[in-house]
């Protein structure tokens, strides 16, 4: 349950081309918060003694003291705020991922403290019992904060209400989805490992006289270790942009040679983003994640479909077609100077039932494939897999397929991409914005929490104390993995317990 | 036709039901001054042990000790009564440590009857109640006997237990009886029907008692109780429970008992539908664990002395509901079973309760004012589970009829607040019971400190006398004068303390530490520092127990009293009675519909309801901000 009393945190503004936006900190001690982070050119200023209403040029450093990102900052006192609470507004320039490492110090604000810097404020927070700690905002919450405090006018207090309703739905959904795949089977998985263990505990001290766990602990405690290891494998993952990026994930399938490096060379080129280029874990394939409009989009570009008889080539269409599979958005590349062929058709054939754009490039030469000819293509393939087409959502072919005509060479087609791409995925209404960032600093952090969870568990196991004491610290790993995947705890511990162990007298 | 005279009866308070619910109930009520009236359908069946014979076990003992901190009955009685005692769990953390007592039911009930006859203000009346009446404004105003007897009262307790419609089934004998064969009662539910209350029907079950004289106890193993003893209530001199206890004994089922079981599933009522009800996967018979547990080839059996003044051994951990032949058949296989003969056969037993999310967080029905239940009429099982409730909704009657603000209990603050809400908020397909896993404050909700935690509501509401409130708050004095003198005292790294920490394989100072320091070293305590103390004083041994656990396990205490201050925030924000959930805007149907039936009373309890979710939880902020 969310707490009013916290201090929170979150990028307030849709991230936008320019790189440019604001972090937004609200809450008791919200100050306190930015002045560990916060640096100025001459080291003298210090946010918590400057005035209210006032804006500081300087740096966030990271806690040894490294510059994440070049900032202006704005303090300001309560009540005459947005929130009514003290507020701090970090205006970022470095783009988006300098943003979301920026939101991610201020999150972790409290590690500051146990540093040299932030020692004075560490003193404090010690004697008056309360360390300042920041959490992520939850979806609306300054809105809400706003009216709780009396901020907005009562009679908007519906809207703010279906706002917020609308916002959480969409984080949800959103942050359910993007856990899907291999992160959500790794939770899942280790989720029910540890509800195992709980309840192997929880039986056995229900039931003494019946179960022991003692005889078990060294098999524990290797299955500790081995979850923790898996727990910092994924927030090292987070850390180095990796899932922080989770975005839409988009394969470019086309045939060689139809222009898919010189598009993705356009988007790199007009936009300022950010790429980072991992080998896929699973695939040889190169994916990369680019910052569009504050769209995120994972890139696999696929080796290039076509039949193949050779055994090295086969395996990297399978990886191909592998991919296309898991895909959130197909980008068919279509080189319309020269004509279609079977190895088209067999493309056209996976574009049935996903949402797809056809960019029909190199519009600057000799047409030799035109748009109804690829819509042709497509409507003979969709129709011959109209049974997959049945099983989606989106029953109008047309609506999942968009057909734009494009020169990479020269920029044509650019916008109406972009703007294809947000009325597919979003309809035009939200813009993808700060919620997505907010979704993955969340799951870093409960990624986080539960490791922290776990280590509380081994620390109890090394001061020789017995499982009734750390089963409650399992729990909470179990809770924080639930909450990343959408899960609720409900009676889970119950049902297991009944169902994996014969309880006794 | 006759006319027949009807008659009337007035009293504040009638209670509907003698097991252990309904005593703790009636005696809170007629303890705190009330005329209170207590129905039963046999004296005989008063504080009856229809099943197992036992009180406590883990989490079940923290209720005992709860209850007797609230001015409740069940510690004292069972302090007098039991057979056997032990404390289970005493190799794990304090938090789980767990008294168990076997009790002598004969004697416990016998006791328990004494006490409710003893009771100023309070009459037992042997009658089955058919009905509750009610005026326009859906209030309560009397119950109604089978003889037709109008028996006005302001409040009323509904502590039926296993009685309404019950069934009780073995193989193919299906007999319309209570438990122990006394009389069902039968027209209640009907009443609470037509008064719009939602009823469910539960099952449960009990093994066979078997004739002592023909067991073999040398083929089992024998369970001795603890020396010395400690006794439930905090009021027990520990000088009187130091008795000479019975054994208990320890047999296992085998390959050829579940091959029997296996073989007449299709004859079992369970299996054949011929038993509607919902049972409890906790305490699964016989059958159920062969079927659920295929892989197991051996279930522990207690063998368990059922009282002083009997043979009859009761056998725990094979409930059944097979036919009597295939009953005489499996308990033969069982070593040291051999040759048993059967004096009562095992069954099980079906019967009407409610949905609970129909109560109130005083155990008061929202529809009916004036209205209480409590027990396993509540959907609850275990003794303890229904005692506890018992003196819940009695003095939360009490307190309605007198004006005065109810008894409450969080989750942070007891097990009984952790049942009640639980009761109250959550679905609910089986029959309740306690578990230390239930309770997410256990460190705090310890059996050892439930008097610090709960004898100050208990003191409010009138169950504690003021001598004994005097004593535990000196109690809570020295508790706090010694733990904060261990902290303070400072022992050297000297010659005399390096010696004695030798002694006992405790690695030696270097610099000097306090004393607390070295009680929270896992191979040192609280007593075995009284060598390096001199000037430590002279307290009891509770006290002590308090003192060293609240040294040694700080960091998990301090911990867990942050997460309830998060807590109690949320639970501190109230939700209006009167609330009209369709004039919400934007709450999702789900969590609507769930908000309009359970009409939780805070934010606190609002969010622990499945199918509530936090977006809805702002709406509702908002919408009480309004």
């Amino acid at each position: 349950m969310e707490n009013t009393r916290d201090t929170i945190a979150a990028i307030s503004t849709a991230v936008s081309e320019s790189g440019i936006g604001i972090i937004r900190i609200s809450g008791p001690c919200a100050i306190e918060a930015a002045d560990l982070l916060f640096c100025s050119p001459g080291g003298k200023t210090r946010l918590k003694e400057v005035k209210s209403h006032t804006i500081h040029y300087g740096f966030i450093c990271d806690p040894e003291g490294h510059v994440i990102d070049e900032v202006l900052v704005s303090v300001m006192h309560a009540p005459r705020t947005y929130t009514a609470e003290n507020t701090v507004e970090i205006n970022c320039h470095g783009g988006v991922l300098a943003m979301q490492k920026v939101l991610d110090a201020v999150l972790h604000c409290d590690r500051y403290q146990k540093t040299g810097k932030g020692q004075e404020a560490g003193e404090r927070a010690r004697k008056s019992d309360e360390t300042v700690h920041v959490r992520a905002a939850a979806p609306g919450e300054f809105t809400k904060r706003a009216y709780l405090n009396g901020r907005i006018d009562l009679s908007r207090a519906e809207a703010v209400m279906d706002l917020i309703e609308a916002k959480n739905e969409f984080a949800l959904r959103n942050s359910v989805s993007q856990v899907r795949g291999s992160l959500f089977r790794v939770i899942a998985e280790l989720r029910g490992k540890i509800l195992y263990q709980i309840a192997h505990i929880e039986a056995s001290l229900d039931d003494p006289e019946n179960l022991d766990f003692t005889p078990h602990l060294p098999e524990f405690r290797e299955d500790l270790s081995a979850w923790r290891n898996t727990l910092k494998r994924l927030i090292l993952t987070a850390e180095d942009g990796r899932l922080a990026a989770e975005g839409i994930r988009t394969v470019i399938v086309g045939k060689p040679n139809a222009g898919k490096s010189s598009f993705l060379n356009l988007l790199l080129g007009q936009e300022r983003a950010i790429v980072t280029e991992i080998a896929g874990t699973t695939r040889d394939l190169l994916t990369e994640t680019i910052h569009l409009q504050g769209m995120t989009l994972l890139v696999t570009d696929t080796a290039g479909i076509r039949d193949t008889d050779d055994t090295v080539e086969k395996i990297g269409v399978e990886r191909a077609r592998q991919s296309v599979e898991e895909a959130d958005l197909l980008l068919w590349m279509v080189d319309s100077s020269v004509p279609l062929d079977e190895n088209d058709r067999s493309i056209a054939a996976l574009l049935s039932g996903r949402r797809s754009i056809i960019l029909l490039n190199k519009t600057d030469l000799a047409e030799q494939t035109g748009v109804e000819d690829v819509r042709k293509m497509v409507r003979d393939n969709v129709v011959r897999s109209a049974s997959a087409m049945k099983k989606s959502k989106d029953t109008e072919p047309e609506s999942l397929t968009q057909i734009i005509p494009f020169s990479a060479k020269e920029g044509t087609g650019y916008d109406a991409f972009v703007r294809m791409l947000k009325d597919l995925f979003f309809h035009g209404k939200l813009s993808w914005n700060d919620e997505v960032v907010i979704t993955n600093a969340r799951h870093k952090l409960l990624l986080e929490q539960a490791e922290d969870s776990l280590e509380r568990v081994s620390d109890s196991l090394d001061a020789g104390m017995s499982e009734d004491f750390f089963s409650i610290d399992l729990m909470s790993a179990y809770e924080s993995l639930g909450a990343i995947i959408g899960e609720e705890v409900g009676e889970d511990l119950a049902d297991e317990i009944f169902s994996r162990f014969c309880m006794g007298k | 036709m006759m006319s027949t005279a009807v008659l009337e009866e007035y009293v504040d308070v009638a209670v509907v039901g003698a097991g252990h619910a309904g005593c703790e109930a009636a005696l809170a009520c007629a303890r705190l001054g009330l005329e209170t009236v207590l129905f039963t359908m046999s004296v005989e069946a008063i504080a009856m042990m229809p099943c197992n014979p036992h009180i406590g076990g883990s989490s079940k003992g923290h209720l005992v000790r709860e209850i007797d901190a609230l001015g409740g009955e069940m510690a004292r009685c069972i302090d007098h009564t039991f057979l056997q005692s032990r404390m289970l769990n005493r190799s794990k953390g304090p938090a789980v440590h767990s008294l168990r007592a076997q009790a002598d039911k004969a004697a416990y009930s016998s006791r328990m009857r004494q006490t409710l006859e003893k009771q100023e203000h309070l009459q037992i009346r042997m009658q089955e109640v058919t009905e509750i009446i009610t005026d326009e404004k859906n209030t309560l105003t009397a119950v109604k006997t089978v003889s037709g007897t109008v028996w006005h009262c302001k409040a009323a307790v509904l502590c039926t237990g296993t009685y309404l419609n019950a069934r009780c089934i073995y193989g193919d004998v299906s007999v319309s009886t209570g438990p122990n064969a006394t009389q069902a009662a039968t027209h209640l539910t009907e009443s609470l029907r037509q008064h719009g209350i939602e009823m469910y029907r539960f099952k449960t079950g009990t093994p066979a008692r078997i004739d002592g004289k023909t067991i073999d106890y040398s083929k089992m193993t024998r369970q001795d109780g603890d020396v010395p003893v400690i006794p439930f209530s905090f009021e027990t001199d520990p000088a009187e429970v130091q008795i000479d206890q019975v054994p208990v004994y320890i047999t296992h089922t085998n390959e050829e008992t579940h091959a029997i079981l296996r073989d007449n599933l299709d004859r079992s009522p369970l299996f054949s539908g011929e038993i509607q009800g919902t049972g409890p996967r906790y305490c699964p018979s016989i059958e159920d664990k062969v079927v659920r547990f295929s892989q197991k080839t051996s279930h522990q059996v207690f063998v368990e002395p059922q009282g002083r003044e009997t043979d009859e051994m009761y056998i725990d951990g094979m409930s059944s509901s097979m036919p009597e032949d295939v009953q005489v058949r499996m308990y033969r296989t069982v070593p040291g079973l051999e040759h048993a003969r059967i004096v009562k056969m095992a069954y099980a037993i079906e019967y009407d309760c409610i949905n609970a999310l129909q109560l109130k967080d005083t155990f008061e029905f929202r529809a009916i004012e004036g209205l209480f239940s409590a027990g396993q009429f509540n959907g609850s099982s275990g003794y303890e589970e229904a005692a506890a409730q018992g003196l819940y909704a009695g003095v939360n009657a009490a307190m309605k009829i007198l004006g005065r603000d109810p008894l409450k209990i969080d989750r942070s603050e007891g097990y009984i607040g952790v049942l009640v809400d639980d009761l109250i908020t959550k679905e609910n397909h089986e029959p309740y019971r306690m578990m230390t896993s239930r309770a997410e404050y256990r460190l705090l909700l310890r059996q050892d400190n439930a008097d610090l935690r709960l004898l100050e509501k208990g003191y409010q509401t009138g169950l504690v006398s003021e001598e004994r409130y005097q004593k535990f708050l000196k109690k809570r004095e020295q508790i706090a004068e010694e733990t904060a003198r261990v902290k303070k005292i400072t022992i050297g790294a000297g010659q005399e303390a390096r010696q004695f920490l030798e002694s006992v394989h405790s690695t030696p100072l270097t610099t000097s530490a306090t004393l607390a320091e070295l009680i929270r070293r896992p191979e040192l305590n609280y007593r075995i520092l009284a060598r390096l103390d001199p000037d430590r004083p002279n307290l009891s041994e509770e006290v002590q127990d308090e003192v060293e656990i609240e040294i040694k396990y700080e960091g998990y205490i301090e911990r867990q009293t942050k997460q309830v201050k998060q807590f109690r925030k949320t639970e501190h924000m109230k939700i209006p009675e009167t609330i009209d959930y369709d004039l919400v805007p934007s709450l999702r149907n789900e969590a609507r519909q769930k908000l309009k039936e359970i009409r939780p009373s805070s934010i606190g309890q609002a969010s622990r309801i499945m199918g509530v979710n936090p977006a809805d939880i702002s709406v509702l902020l908002i919408y009480l901000k309004r």
